[in-house]
């Protein structure tokens, strides 16, 4: 058997890693703190830009963990971690302890929580929801306001814990407009006669494929685009929703009712991240994720010899970012390992 | 709606509110306009619960009207604050409890500015020194004072005679809350409950027996706006601040609205005679204005205190209407009597009667 | 007034729920590239009418999206249709037609519509 390598993590970027490395002949044991592997991408339905069904994504991470040279431990997670003589121990907190030459991160990302902007309302008002909560909708075939009617008129805010320093959060997640754009349309397709807005402060349409979806998004489905952070939101006398914004470009205050708001929730540093971060004592960033290494060469590289990261466990990814850094992360991990002696 | 959610936010906003031994500093406006407020408060504290409520004759406004309309400078408003906090000092108390919402933004922007820059507390401490001769301390509680009636609200429960139930009905009474903007919208961390779902009023709504109304303009401001009231072409502004927070809560069918601000009671009182004589437009049921209460007078009230004794009769929307819900017995003969029994005249244009 | 010196001011925000949608409607009907523009400003910039008047053709677009017609009837008029917005717009906005197609659908809204 090559060289002893631990994973934490059992998400897209984890499972990608893992896999990659135990092909190449390391021994590899993948740990992941849920019962079940694919992280983040299990909650999502479609994905963009080309709304293929996320059970896709899944089924080829799975492909990529069947390897004979690969150990997967489910539902425990990492507590602690220490070095001695070149080699890692890692502490799981079902009193394992795991040894390794090179230990890849891939904790990956937590969504923003979205009650904790307060004025929206999130576990408040019946009809606020989250982006992940529609997800879960659009899985089981139908979108119902908490009284089961047809919502007809539907609004959709941007940046909800992203670039927004009352929630300690300065940076942007970069999907949430796209995955506005997305979900927008799926609503249209869903229920063809209502009536959707996004309130947005800029469309961040950086990745390939994003403006042409944005650009169907007005073209096809006729969705409307509000550019305005919304403020405020409370419930009117109808049990429906009330929102206060800006329309920037009209210069003027808007008031509108709607009868279901979905919150475009951020991403945040995993709290399990967050945890081995202190316990192994890895830097962390402005924007409170991992530290990487430089910001050009070395996104991969902790400031440690031998820990690598993959995946949103450093910053906001799509999946093909995050798949694309996780086969970064293995190229470094090899070399690493071809510099040990003996 | 889902309360477990407002749970969940007032957990993160729990207040430090002491307990006794506290030093009361009034309000300018409040014992002209709702005379019975804080002496209901004084009565409640010291005779009821037996507490230790000290006031010196020697306290002054804040001024913070003043610094509002940008008459007062910050560096004097920091020298007028700092002289109360001698006055206490001098007396012996650590615990301030503030009758006004302006006073307690003023109290609360100042300890903030002081925390953050010290240069601006030793220049303080020096300006009062040069002035007075007089030193202070930063006090160990600073409360409002509906913090202190939120703290007890149990307690007037329990003495109850008149819960905010309608009679007639059975049904809790629909009750909105109104918050004073500077409680606070400044620092979420002050108020009962922060900012965006205060807790101070709704948890004494929910203790006597009312149901808290959560209308879509319920967290806009009153309309008071200092300045702008103060200038009287610019009275319309405010006043129609105050129309869109009526028109908001009119569906929902209010008995009555409930507030901590002087400023809040006296814009939401009286620009409803307002409304009624330039528009025509009243926002309560049957042609009926909304009656504005305090939250002492709304205590004392549910207590079963003679209404007039808690100076609801010097309101311009009188809370006849509201006596009937909760069946407080009252003499409407009494009402514009003095103590020792003469008739004092009554005022016209009163609405509600 | 007169008894109180002040007035009751008329909100100031848009109130999209009971503002009238239907010129939008009508636009996006006949012109659907109406539909796609991203407020960039590109025409306003251009347009002979706007760099001496208040008319601007971006504001245009946002106010008959939202139902602000009598702003829109009142600066419509001073457009003299020479077409540089639409020739230099990026998202290929047929903003002439557009402007055409306004004064069409405000014709029986206002008196006084061009």
């Amino acid at each position: 058997m090559g060289r002893r390598v631990v994973v934490i993590g059992a998400g897209a970027a984890g499972m990608e890693a893992a896999g990659q490395l135990a092909k190449a002949g390391c021994s590899v044991t993948l740990v992941e703190k849920e019962e079940e592997t694919g992280g983040n991408v299990r909650n999502w339905y479609h994905l963009f830009p080309d709304h293929r069904d996320s059970k896709e994504v899944i089924s080829y991470l799975d492909s990529r963990v069947a390897h004979k040279n690969l150990t997967l431990i489910t539902g425990t997670t990492v507590e602690d971690m220490e070095q001695d003589h070149g080699q890692f121990i890692l502490k799981t907190g079902d009193g394992m302890a795991l040894e390794a030459d090179a230990v890849v991160v891939s904790t990956g990302f937590d969504l923003f929580r979205s009650e904790r902007k307060e004025e929206y309302g999130y576990g408040i008002y019946d009809n606020v929801i989250s982006s992940a909560d529609l997800e879960k909708m659009f899985r089981k075939g139908e979108v119902l306001r908490h009284d089961g009617e047809i919502p007809r008129r539907i609004g959709l805010v941007h940046c909800v814990g992203s670039r927004d320093e009352k929630v300690g959060n300065p940076y942007c997640s970069k999907l949430c407009c796209v995955t506005a754009v997305k979900q927008a349309m799926e609503l249209k397709k869903k229920l063809n006669t209502a009536r959707v807005f996004c309130f947005y402060m800029d469309m961040r349409m950086g990745g390939a494929l994003y403006e042409e979806l944005y650009r169907e998004s007005q073209e096809k489905y006729g969705i409307n685009y509000i550019r305005g952070k919304v403020s405020e939101v409370s419930e009117n006398f109808d049990n429906r929703l009330v929102v206060k914004v800006e329309d920037t470009l009209a210069g003027r205050p808007l008031k509108m009712e709607l009868d279901m708001l979905v919150l475009m929730a951020g991403m945040e540093m995993s709290e399990s991240g967050a945890r081995l971060a202190r316990a192994a004592g890895l830097k962390t960033g402005e924007n409170k994720f991992f530290a990487i290494a430089d910001h050009h060469f070395g996104s991969n590289k902790s400031e440690l010899n031998g820990i690598f990261y993959a995946g949103t466990c450093t910053m906001p990814m799509n999946i093909t970012e995050t798949i694309s850094h996780a086969r970064a992360a293995v190229a470094d991990v090899l070399d690493y390992l071809n510099t040990l002696s003996g | 709606m889902k309360s477990e959610g407002k749970k969940k936010i007032w957990a993160d906003y729990q207040k430090e509110i002491a307990d006794d031994h506290f030093f009361y500093v009034r309000s300018c406006i409040r014992q002209s306009f709702f005379p019975g407020s804080e002496q209901f408060f004084l009565h409640f504290m010291r005779d009821v619960l037996g507490k230790d409520v000290y006031e010196n004759p020697s306290h002054t406004s804040c001024t913070g009207i003043g610094y509002h309309s940008d008459i007062v400078p910050l560096r004097t408003i920091m020298a007028v604050v700092a002289r109360h906090f001698a006055l206490m000092k001098e007396s012996g108390y650590k615990n301030i409890a503030i009758s006004c919402v302006t006073s307690f933004g003023i109290y609360t922007e100042i300890l903030e500015t002081w925390r953050h820059f010290p240069r601006e507390l030793e220049q303080t401490r020096e300006d009062l020194y040069k002035a007075t001769g007089r030193e202070f301390d930063i006090p160990e509680n600073v409360a409002h004072t509906s913090d202190i009636i939120y703290k007890f609200s149990n307690e007037i429960a329990a003495k109850a005679k008149y819960p905010l139930v309608n009679r007639l009905t059975g049904s809790p009474l629909n009750v909105v809350e109104h918050i004073g903007c500077h409680y606070a919208k400044m620092f979420p961390k002050h108020g009962v409950g922060g900012a965006e779902f205060p807790r101070v009023l709704s948890g004494m709504i929910e203790s006597w027996g009312g149901n808290v109304v959560d209308y879509p303009e319920r967290r806009h401001c009153c309309g008071f706006g200092f300045r702008q009231y103060l200038v009287q072409a610019n009275r319309g502004y405010s006043m129609s601040n105050t129309i869109k927070k009526f028109a908001s809560m009119q569906p929902f069918n209010p008995d009555l609205v409930l507030t901590n601000c002087p400023g809040c009671t006296m814009f939401m009182d009286k620009w409803q005679y307002t409304a009624k004589e330039m528009e025509g437009t009243v926002y309560g049921r049957n042609g009926e204005a909304i009656p504005v209460l305090t939250y002492e007078e709304l205590a004392g009230l549910v207590m079963g205190y003679n209404p007039w004794d808690l100076g609801l009769q010097y309101h311009m929307v009188q809370s006849e209407p509201l006596f009937r819900k909760m069946g407080v017995v009252f003499d409407p003969a009494d009402k514009f009597r003095t103590k020792d029994g003469k008739q004092m005249p009554s005022p016209a244009d009163l609405i509600n009667v | 007034m007169d008894k109180f010196g002040f007035t009751i001011l008329k909100a100031r925000h848009i109130n999209y729920d009971a503002n009238d949608k239907s010129v939008a409607e009508y636009i996006c009907e006949h012109e659907p590239t109406f539909r796609v523009c991203i407020e960039c400003g590109c025409c306003t910039a251009t347009c002979t009418t706007g760099n001496f008047t208040s008319l601007s053709l971006r504001e245009i677009n946002i106010l008959i999206k939202r139902g602000e017609l009598a702003r829109v009837n009142e600066n419509l008029k001073k457009c003299m249709l020479c077409g540089k917005c639409t020739l230099v717009c990026p998202r290929g906005v047929n903003t002439r037609n557009v402007i055409t197609l306004a004064r069409e659908a405000l014709k029986n809204k206002f008196k006084d519509a061009v």
